[in-house]
């Protein structure tokens, strides 16, 4: 090794903790972009592999009930590749030993083959023999919860008859990577089930012989989505069709690209701020040795080093400390890529995917961090390489310092030297004051912005379950059926109270823009299911017009007043124009609201309901739902408090987890741009403060120099990290708001504090390791060096 | 002993004071058994030649440095036996410092940087009358950056003797200057001596210097070779290097 990489690599060790902090910080960022990288790439890929090799359609479809033939028309618009019809029907299932009622759908596939499109992948077992009629396929997540093997049996309401039906395999499917019920916020495997059945047995259950209820359709690749609908649409319009759509809304992949384009976000915004954070951070150091070594440099160059040469070396200790952090971030980011995979496998059901590090991805996160790292130290290093050697043996002139606006004005009178010293020190660093103040400010938005999301989320959620729906057991008929079915339901074990409502699919229309979506009619002086405004107050249901919720009156782009065209989707599917009554505020889902009776002249017919909300006594529930398996006409029973309990599980899993990792990183920036300021401080004014300690001041007094100028600077970037904190929050709000949920914005007091507090600790921290240099600062030492 | 300008009390006693350093493998023994007083009001200058004790000698002198055997009596306090914090307190009411490279803040203006001291002591000088004292009143708002070496040096000065102190420490005090500017400094320091009769140790290699002194102490491998008085001291304006 020569003399000169020698001399690096001791100047490495003596620059140690500020090595290890910068290290720390760019592996972080490595970890997050390798972290998000990965786990982005697994998605993107495992997803393109399942949807292409097992035939994903493209457009899928629900009606009433069309007869076989009409399948020959669909297959004949131009554009379409495969159209395959299926019977597809809600069923209910009870499992031994768990007494929770069990909701499931239950789709056709042709007798003993796979079907073309959404291709099963069959994980144990065999698809149904042909000719068996209670043979069926469960989806894996549902068989890994209840533990079910090939040749298990369960029973299931179909079309109110009880059957014992037999596993004969465990799949996974396209359609439902994804797994969510369709009343359900997050995947509950226990309680909601995908079973697949020879088509002639379900068609036979279902009183569907030679017709279907339900299709998919593949396109050519050049084929116009949107037209195809249309045709599709209008072919299917009289057998009672709910409209057909797109991947893009389809449930479980819109579920899957919503996490991909969070992903993305990610990807970009949280490398970036830790990158740039260490890009100021290696700034400052090569910025501090480089102006301690003008002397070494200019006896190199005075021995025949060249410019380059000389930037190379300082290029080379930037190098090493970004490999350092590299290798702690490919590190970091394969372990956490693969502790998040038992996350991602868990909510997303692939046959396969692969968390394993891309070599492209880590060779491109290093790539990243290099260019971060140079960045920030190019001005320092073309300094040094650029620097005449007579110049540099001459010590650099004194620094100049100037009064300040601060001291001009009133508190100029106050301030004691030290406060001069403290305020002239900030001063005449600008950018790096104002730069310290931007790390330690990210830091402290960032972990606001954990903070905020846990509390915002569990906000959503309390105003989704106490305040909205307050039911509870939610039940669905298979028809509607009339109001007067209520008095049964009252009647029913543990019941105190029941309400009824109706919901009717529409095709919601305004200004050419349309979205498809429920009208839900509500009983007048509803309790169970109340409509809030955006000061959560109580909404009464207009008797006349339609309430919606103002994320999709925004998106229609209506104000109340306004028409808005309703295509019913189902019965008579009539077109008619109602006015919009006013919008509410609900953080879940995408609804529109009507009264109950009014809705039921709209559809033109009696009093029916499509549903009932109950309040029960939670210990006389497993008699009621003995009762409610014997009611045919029930398809589906939900309970709130489970699905409350889910979601927030399913919060603790993921938000809490995240918002975890978030706030150690977010505190080590703090730490490190402290820590690193501090040294740098310390350094660079060791021989004044010495200087004070013989003049008599104590210890105190001269740490409370460093401290105050750092304490200072600490205490401006708190309310700056709060703006920041509130502006990410804003970002945040508006990336995740989506037809599924809107995050309510809410920043409490307790927030700031937190985000304070973390600041403030980290800072402190980073003062304690400093401390020890304080008190072994050589007085004698630092008198005789100029 | 009887000096011409001193009172004739013993400010300090040292007795067999020797100080080791440990340096890496090597043991440095910088004073070897020092004996001295020094008496109040008297302009001592401290001979030697570098690496011959004598900046050991002012820091432990100055409260800077422990001794490692011996003891130094300033008037009743035994300043071998006091810990940090009886030092730093030491230095705060006693003593003043002039350094070889002045060692001024360079954000504080001269002003600040002699106000800087007279906030922590008891009994101070007001800043500016310190200034004038070193003929810097005209330039009391000036930043050191503004300031050539000599005025940075005279402010140093002003720094050191504004809190009143009973004993001024001068460690090279023209170490870093030119001879003209120098003298300069030390006329300052004479000055101080006599109107404020502060005992005035000043630590030089330089044997002109001497002439100035009341007494001369002489010092080499960590002992004291020699100590002779002046009968008339030499206005430092007639020295000349």
């Amino acid at each position: 090794m020569n003399a000169l990489n020698r001399k690096l690599l001791r100047d490495i060790a003596s620059f140690k903790g500020q090595v290890a902090a910068i290290a720390v910080i760019i592996g972080s960022g490595v970890m997050v972009l390798i972290l998000f990288a990965t786990i982005l790439e697994a998605i993107n890929q495992s997803r393109d592999r399942y949807y292409q090799g097992h035939n994903f359609a493209h457009v899928f479809t629900e009606i009433k009930r069309a007869p076989e033939s009409v399948s020959e028309r669909i297959r004949a618009i131009p554009g379409v590749s495969l159209a395959e019809t299926r019977v597809k029907a809600p069923v209910r299932i009870s499992v031994e030993d768990f007494k929770d009622p069990v909701q499931g759908e239950i789709i056709s596939i042709p007798d003993g083959r796979q079907p073309d499109l959404n291709r099963l992948y069959l994980r144990q077992g065999i698809l149904p023999e042909p000719g068996y009629l209670n043979q069926v396929l469960v989806s894996e997540p549902f068989a890994l919860a209840h533990n079910f093997q090939t040749g298990h049996t369960l029973r299931a309401i179909i079309k109110g008859r009880m059957e014992t039906l037999t596993i004969s395999g465990i799949v996974l499917s396209p359609e439902y990577v994804y797994q969510i019920g369709p009343t359900d916020l997050i995947p509950d495997y226990k309680r909601f089930a995908v079973l697949w059945m020879n088509r002639s047995a379900l068609a036979g259950a279902f009183g569907m012989e030679g017709a279907f209820n339900n299709l998919v359709l593949s396109l050519h690749a050049d084929a116009d989505e949107q037209k195809v609908i249309e045709a599709v649409d209008h072919i299917l319009a009289q057998y009672g069709s709910v409209g057909a759509y797109g991947r893009r809304d389809q449930t479980s992949n819109r579920f899957l690209q919503e996490e991909l384009d969070q992903l993305r976000v990610m990807t970009i915004v949280l490398p970036a701020i830790f990158l740039g954070v260490s890009a100021f951070l290696l700034n400052v150091l090569m910025a501090r040795i480089i102006r301690t070594q003008r002397q070494q440099i200019a006896v190199l160059k005075a021995f025949g080093y060249t410019n380059v040469q000389v930037g190379l070396h300082f290029v080379k200790f930037t190098a090493l400390i970004v490999c350092m952090g590299s290798a702690l971030g490919v590190g970091m980011g394969a372990w956490a890529a693969h502790a998040m995979s038992g996350l991602y496998a868990e909510y997303f059901r692939f046959p396969e995917m692969d968390f394993g590090l891309q070599p492209a991805t880590v060779v491109l996160s290093i790539l990243v961090a290099f260019g971060a790292g140079l960045a920030g130290t190019f001005r320092a290093v073309a300094g040094a390489a650029g620097q005449a050697p007579a110049e540099a043996m001459r010590p650099p002139a004194p620094e100049r310092f100037s009064k300040g606006v601060i001291e001009q004005s009133f508190l100029g009178k106050v301030l004691g030297q030290t406060g001069r010293m403290i305020l002239r020190n900030i001063s005449r660093y600008r950018f790096k004051t104002m730069m310290s103040m931007l790390g330690i400010s990210l830091s402290g938005s960032l972990i606001l912005l954990g903070s905020y999301q846990f509390e915002s989320v569990n906000h959503m959620l309390d105003v989704q379950y106490r305040l909205v729906q307050r039911m509870d057991i939610s039940l669905s008929f298979n028809e509607p059926v009339s109001s007067n079915a209520m008095a049964g339901l009252a009647g029913l074990p543990g019941v105190h109270y029941v309400e009824s409502y109706r919901s009717v699919p529409v095709r919601l229309s305004h200004n050419r823009l349309e979205y498809r979506t429920s009208i839900l009619g509500l009983d007048r002086d509803a309790v169970l299911r109340v409509v809030v405004d955006k000061d959560l107050q109580p909404v009464a249901v207009p008797p006349e017009g339609l309430l919606m919720t103002s994320y999709l009156a925004g998106y229609l782009g209506a104000v109340p007043g306004d028409l808005i065209t309703v295509e019913v989707m189902e019965g008579h599917r009539r077109t008619l124009e109602l006015p919009l009554a006013g919008t509410v505020e609900e953080p879940v889902g995408i609804s529109a609201y009507m009264d109950r009776p009014s809705l039921n002249i709209i559809m033109r017919e009696g009093p029916a309901i499509s549903g009932a909300w109950l309040l029960t006594d939670e210990t006389s529930h497993d008699q009621l739902f003995a009762r409610l398996h014997q009611m045919p006409q029930v398809a589906g029973i939900g309970v709130i408090s489970t699905a409350e309990a889910n979601i927030r599980g399913y919060i603790e899993d993921t938000v809490l987890i995240f918002m975890v990792i978030l706030l150690i990183l977010a505190g080590s920036i703090a730490f490190a741009v402290v820590y690193n300021n501090a040294r740098v401080a310390f350094a660079e004014r060791s021989r004044e403060l010495a200087t004070l300690r013989v003049l008599g001041f104590t210890r105190a007094e001269v740490a409370w120099i460093l401290i105050g100028e750092i304490g200072l600077i600490t205490l401006l970037s708190i309310p700056v990290g709060w703006i920041l904190g509130t502006g990410f929050a804003l970002l945040l709000n508006h990336a995740m708001s989506s037809e599924l949920f809107r995050l309510p914005f809410v920043l409490s007091p307790a927030i700031f504090a937190f985000s304070a507090l973390g600041v403030i600790a980290a800072s402190v921290l980073s003062l304690f390791f400093i401390a020890g240099k304080l008190r072994r600062l050589d007085m004698v030492t630092a008198l005789k060096t100029e | 002993m009887n000096p011409q300008n001193g009172s004739g009390m013993p400010v300090f006693m040292i007795r067999d004071l020797t100080k080791t350093y440990v340096m890496g493998e090597v043991i440095i023994r910088a004073l070897r058994g020092v004996n001295m007083e020094l008496f109040s009001g008297e302009l001592v200058v401290l001979l030697g030649a570098s690496g011959s004790g004598k900046s050991t000698l002012i820091n432990i002198l100055g409260g800077l440095d422990n001794a490692s055997g011996g003891q130094v009596l300033y008037k009743d306090q035994d300043l071998t036996a006091s810990r940090d914090k009886e030092l730093t307190i030491f230095r705060r009411n006693n003593v003043g410092f002039v350094f070889q490279f002045y060692n001024l803040i360079p954000s504080l203006t001269a002003r600040e940087n002699v106000a800087i001291v007279t906030e922590i002591s008891k009994d101070p000088m007001k800043p500016e009358e310190a200034l004038e004292l070193v003929g810097l009143g005209e330039r009391m708002d000036h930043f050191p950056a503004q300031m050539s070496g000599g005025e940075q040096q005279r402010v140093a000065i002003a720094r050191a003797v504004a809190k009143k102190p009973s004993v001024l420490m001068c460690d090279e005090p023209t170490g870093a200057l030119d001879s003209k500017t120098g003298v300069k400094v030390l006329e300052v320091i004479q000055t101080v001596n006599l109107r404020l009769g502060t005992t005035t140790v000043v630590i030089t290699h330089n044997e002109a210097i001497g002439k100035m002194a009341d007494r001369i102490i002489r010092i080499s491998d960590g002992k004291i070779s020699n100590v002779s008085e002046n009968k008339s001291r030499v206005s430092p304006g007639e020295i000349s290097w």
